[in-house]
Parts: C-alpha cells; sequence; structure tokens
C-alpha cells in the first residue's frame, strides 16, 4: 500500500516553482544551492530562500558537453547544461549561487557558470583531521556571510542565525525519522518513494510546510506498518544505497533493484541519511557561525582526506537497517568516489561479512540492460538463490 | 522429473533438456528476435527428444533474451546460471570466466555452484566473443578458424581495447605486413588480458572453469593461463554451462512453489 500523501509530495515541485515565483513578486530572496556543504541556515537568516538547483536528469548534458568534456561526471555535466539552457526554475529565480570547491570537475565548471549568475564559491579543506580544517572553514563561513550581505542587501544577526538553525535541525529530525521508518522489516515504503520525499525536501519553498508534510506522510507509514503492511514480500533483500548523489532523473538503479526483487531501505548517499545525522549545536553560549561550521564539516564525502564518516556512518547503518547487501553507485568519471569504493567494500567485506557491489554509470539509459543484468545476479547471490 | 533450461544470448541460444542424470542440448544462432529464437530451441529440443511441453515440469530462462520469453516459469541471470553449470560440468569450481558474446564475467563461488561475487564487463565489446568476431571479420575468416590459424605464433601487439579502434590497429598491421597468426595470437592475447584483469581484481580461484562461447577457443584459454598463471578447465559443453546451470535451478524450482514475477514499480518521473 502506497501512502497518499506520496501523490502529494510527488507534485510538490511544480507548486514549488510556483510558490517561488510569488516569493519572488514579494521581493523575497533566493538563493540557489548545489552540494550539501551549503550553509542553508546563512540564507534564512539572510531572509532569502535556500533552494537545491537542477543536476539529476540526463536531457541536459548534451548541451552541456558543446562546453564541457564529455569525460565528466553526469552530475557536474547535468547541473552546468541545466543552467546554460534556462531548464532549471530554481537556477533562473536564484539571486545569488552558493557553490563549493568539492571535486575537481565542480570548481572548474563554477568558473565557467560565472558568466550566467552572481556564484560565491567557498573554499572546502582537503579533510578533517588537521587542527586548522574547522577554523579555515569557519572563516570562510564568515566570507560568505559578508558575501549575502553585500548581494542581498541585508545584515545577518546572530538572532536570525539562531533561529534559523533551529529550524534546519527541525527538517533534519523530521527527514531522519522519516528514513528511520525503514528500518522495519518489511520496509513500509518503496525505496522510490523515500527518494521521491527525501529529494523534494531541497526544493521546498517554506520548511514549515515542507516539515508538516512530511510528519503527515510518517503518521500514514505508521499506520500501513502497523497494518501489517508493505509494499515488499516478506524476505525481501534489503539494499542499503551509498556512493555518488541519486535523485529524481537519476534512479534508474533504485528503480531497477526495486523490480529485480530488493528493497532499498536505506540511502547512505548525499540526498540521505549522510546529511541528516549531524545537528547544528542549538547551544546559547556557542558562536552560532563556528557551531554550523562544525556540523557542516561533518558531512563524510569522499571529497575528503582521510574520509573516515563514511565506514563508521555504513557499519552504523548495515546494522540498524540489517541490510543484505550494500550497492556502492559511482557515476562515470567521479574520480572520489570511484577510488573510495575499494577501500568502501573492503571494510564492508572484512567487517560485516555481507556482499556489495559497484555500480559505475552515468545518467543515460544505454546501459539499463547490463545494469539489470548485474544487479538482478546481485539481488539473487544476496537472496541465496 | 524433466527440466529444461533457455539460455538466449547475444549471438546463439542454447537449450538444455534434463531428465534425471541425463541431459540433452539444442544449440542455434539468435538471430534478431531473442523470443522466436527461444521458442524455436526450445521446440527443436522438445522434437529431438520425443517430448511435448506437457511433459516440461520447470522451464527457465536466460541470457540476455531471457525477459523476452513468456513462456518460462521463471528468468534467472546468467551469472548464477554460468555458476550451477560449471560446478555441475567441472565439480569443485570456486571461479568461473564466462566469455560470451556480448559480456565477459568472472564469478566467485563457493565450491559448490553459489555465487558469492562476481564482476562484469562495462558496456563495451573489448574483452567478448564479439570482439573476436568483429576481428575474424577484419581477417577475412571464420571466428572458428581463429585458434587454429594462431596456433604456435608470437602475437603482435594490439593496445587498442576498444573493438572499433582495435579493428583500424589490426588493419594498419595487416598492411605493415604483420602475419596473420601472429595478429590473432595478439587478439587472443588482447582478450585474455582484459578478462584476466577482471580475475585479478575479484581475488583468487584454485579451481578455474572457462565457460561460455569463447572457451572453445583454445588460444584465448592459453593466453589466459600465461596471464593468470593458473590452470583453467574447459570442457567440450563449456558453452552450455549456462543453460545446464538454467536446468538445474529449474529442477531446484520444481520442488518449490515457483515465486511469483518481479514487482514492477509505478512511480512517475
Amino acid at each position: 500500500m502506497r501512502p497518499f500523501t506520496m501523490n502529494v509530495v510527488q507534485d510538490m515541485r511544480e507548486q514549488n516553482v510556483l510558490a517561488l515565483e510569488h516569493a519572488k513578486r514579494d521581493n523575497r530572496k533566493v538563493v540557489g544551492m548545489y552540494c550539501a556543504f551549503a550553509p542553508q541556515e546563512l540564507a534564512l537568516a539572510a531572509g532569502a530562500i535556500p533552494v537545491s538547483l537542477c543536476g539529476t536528469r540526463h536531457e541536459p548534458i548534451a548541451a552541456a558537453e558543446k562546453t564541457l568534456p564529455r569525460n565528466l561526471c553526469p552530475l557536474i555535466k547535468s547541473s552546468f547544461g541545466f543552467a546554460i539552457t534556462d531548464t532549471c526554475p530554481y537556477f533562473r529565480l536564484s539571486d545569488f549561487i552558493v557553490a563549493e570547491t568539492t571535486c575537481d570537475g565542480k570548481k572548474k565548471m563554477f568558473e565557467i557558470l560565472r558568466e550566467y549568475k552572481p556564484i560565491h564559491m567557498m573554499h572546502l579543506p582537503q579533510g578533517t583531521d588537521r587542527p586548522a580544517a574547522v577554523t579555515w572553514w569557519l572563516k570562510e563561513l564568515k566570507i560568505l556571510k559578508e558575501r549575502l550581505e553585500e548581494n542581498l542587501g541585508v545584515e545577518i544577526t546572530r538572532q536570525n542565525l539562531r533561529g534559523a538553525i533551529k529550524l534546519c535541525n527541525r527538517e533534519r529530525l523530521v527527514m531522519k525519522r522519516l528514513h528511520e521508518m525503514n528500518r522495519l522489516d518489511p520496509a513500509p515504503l518503496a525505496g522510490l518513494d523515500m527518494l521521491t520525499a527525501i529529494w523534494m525536501k531541497g526544493f521546498n519553498v517554506d520548511k514549515e510546510d515542507g516539515i508538516n508534510q512530511i510528519n503527515q506522510l510518517i503518521g500514514e507509514i505508521e499506520e500501513i506498518a502497523a497494518s501489517g503492511q508493505s509494499p515488499f514480500r516478506p524476505g525481501t533483500p534489503r539494499v542499503l544505497l551509498t556512493g555518488c548523489p541519486v535523485g529524481i532523473g537519476s534512479e534508474k538503479v533504485v528503480r531497477l533493484v526495486e523490480e529485480c526483487g530488493g528493497a532499498v531501505v536505506c540511502f547512505e548517499s548525499c540526498s540521505g541519511i549522510k546529511t541528516m545525522e549531524n545537528l547544528v549545536d542549538e547551544d546559547e553560549e556557542k558562536d552560532p557561525l563556528e557551531a554550523i561550521a562544525e556540523c557542516y564539516l561533518k558531512i563524510p564525502c569522499s571529497v575528503m582526506t582521510p574520509n573516515p564518516g563514511r565506514f563508521e556512518l555504513l557499519g552504523r547503518l548495515i546494522s540498524d537497517y540489517q541490510v543484505d547487501g550494500v550497492i556502492d553507485l559511482t557515476w562515470q568519471a567521479c574520480h572520489t568516489y570511484i577510488i573510495e569504493d575499494v577501500n568502501v567494500r573492503n571494510y564492508i567485506k572484512d567487517n560485516f561479512g555481507i556482499s556489495s557491489i559497484q555500480l559505475e554509470t552515468d545518467y543515460s539509459n544505454s546501459d539499463l540492460e547490463q545494469l539489470k543484468t548485474r544487479i538482478s545476479a546481485f539481488i539473487e547471490m544476496i537472496s541465496g538463490q | 522429473m524433466h527440466t529444461v533450461g533457455l539460455d538466449v544470448g547475444s549471438i546463439m541460444t542454447k537449450a538444455v533438456l534434463l531428465s534425471d542424470d541425463a541431459w540433452q542440448s539444442v544449440v542455434m544462432p539468435t538471430g534478431y528476435s531473442p523470443r522466436e529464437a527461444g521458442e524455436q530451441a526450445f521446440e527443436r529440443l522438445l522434437r529431438e527428444c520425443g517430448l511435448t511441453r506437457g511433459d516440461i515440469d520447470v522451464i527457465v530462462g536466460t541470457g540476455y533474451g531471457r525477459v523476452a520469453l513468456s513462456f518460462i516459469d521463471k528468468a534467472v541471470t546468467e551469472i548464477t546460471c554460468h555458476a550451477r553449470g560449471a560446478h555441475y560440468l567441472v565439480e569443485g569450481t570456486d571461479m568461473v570466466i564466462d566469455i560470451g558474446g556480448q559480456d565477459s564475467k568472472v564469478i566467485l563461488t563457493d565450491g559448490a555452484g553459489n555465487v558469492t561475487n562476481f564482476i562484469m564487463n562495462d558496456k563495451c565489446a573489448a574483452g567478448t566473443g564479439r570482439f573476436l568476431q568483429v576481428m575474424a571479420n577484419a581477417l577475412g575468416c571464420d571466428v572458428s578458424e581463429l585458434a587454429d590459424l594462431a596456433r604456435g605464433a608470437e602475437p603482435a601487439q594490439i593496445s587498442s581495447m576498444c573493438t572499433v579502434f582495435a579493428e583500424s590497429e589490426v588493419i594498419s598491421l595487416l598492411a605493415q605486413g604483420v602475419g596473420k597468426d601472429r595478429i590473432i595470437a595478439g587478439i587472443h592475447r588482447s582478450v585474455a588480458t582484459r578478462v584476466a584483469a577482471m580475475a585479478e581484481r575479484l581475488g583468487q580461484g584454485n579451481r578455474i572453469t572457462f565457460t561460455g562461447g569463447v572457451a572453445k577457443n583454445e588460444g584465448v584459454r592459453e593466453c589466459l593461463v600465461r596471464e593468470l598463471g593458473l590452470a583453467i578447465i574447459t570442457v567440450p559443453e563449456s558453452h552450455l554451462a549456462g543453460a545446464l546451470g538454467a536446468a538445474l535451478i529449474a529442477r531446484g524450482k520444481a520442488k518449490i512453489t515457483p515465486a511469483p514475477p518481479c514487482r514492477t514499480s509505478n512511480i512517475g518521473e
């Protein structure tokens, strides 16, 4: 049984665009963001609306390849293609864009994208194990704060920051609660629905509305679970998805896993639990910017070296979600995730004795049949057929 | 009890009838319609064995064309089937190297026919039967003659893994007057290098069985032995491992109720 609220959630994207246009008419400012490292609290404290920008569909890639090299990850090409073809309404409506030096491909792409919108580039440290890493990142947040103030013509106060921190924490908590519904076996929500719900969060114009909607969805899922219903048959193998970011438009692996008899019960990727796990410290004694800096730097992305947080998180999730197998999805030419796969899969094999597979693909449908064979064989293997 | 395994590959379709301990097979080209090839191979197998559809307890389909077959009881991937079939052909197999028409795979098993890990080439034809076929065409010979033509020759250097680029490389080697035998030996080595890298990435096997159509090519097998430094077993029925595995899985299914088909998700864009 599918929760009714999912129909509403699924259609939110178009409504959000309308809401954003209305907000713009009322002189609200919009800050576009590409990555989980972009601190939403700062945009909110500036009275602006933070939104995620498009980058999960195949369609604009051909346009991007007129400028960018073909041998680049589809996420970068899609993001760039959406922007230059004016097919992402969120990009069009953005007054200011926050970018980060995550991977080499992204940071150089942003240099070209500067022609189209005012972009501020935040410099991430290379890792978190140096004493100066947090100090560096805090300085970067201060620079971003100044840039936002200049560009949006506002002052970001400590009080507004504290309010924004509380709001974002509440959003993280509710998203985490939603995600944790699938700790149940059998999972009460299809993985594809879970992905839709957590991905849609980034496009919410009003976070309070979004939180209410997710609470409603959780209520419905609780009822479904209480009545013993599930979209999956008992014994369906439970899969954890890790690796590169996935969204609607690039959900083919999630779709295939569930078509081939598996259930994606946990999303470790950026769109998933990775960014819901840590809360910003709400302690009134603490400098809010420092609290934000500490929280965001804990995101265990493969651009960090070393990246122990990802292993620690994966270990916890494998147990908490009673996972039967792990799929490490890496987009073609995403060097950091592709290379980190070796250590990730060895770690899983050595510590948990469960199977894992790396799937390297792009946003196109050209390898659907090949992927299907790999995924079916993986499902057959973990279900002991 | 009679079960049937149908392996609809990209080039050849293989059908195996398993009756207690005896088994019989049919092999025919797949052509353009995997559905028709599957049906025809099945009909021919029944005819040759003097059986009717009603005599067959369970049919399992495998190979890339498995999804096109409407009359089968279950579709199982060729990875699971090759592991099972290889173990039946060569008992105790713990690593299967399967090189078919459009895929090459290395499969690790528990020594009893169950998959524990696998790796498969990406959507490119490098290191597959198709690669050999294209090269045979460029050299004006049949793919079945390659092994004999290359016997004892020192392999020419072929650096391209890509089928299209390798073909141009072969043509320039011919223009330079390099002997056909050396070129073919080079082609064999190229396939083996590619597949050996996959095997080494996966781990080590102690009893390696080579299956799929390309296992018929002794030249590729010899190159694999050289690349891996390990013994590699092939049997005359190696190309039937997938269909045989499917028939064995079908036999297992006959004892339990067949599982319902895959659920299809319905979320929109």
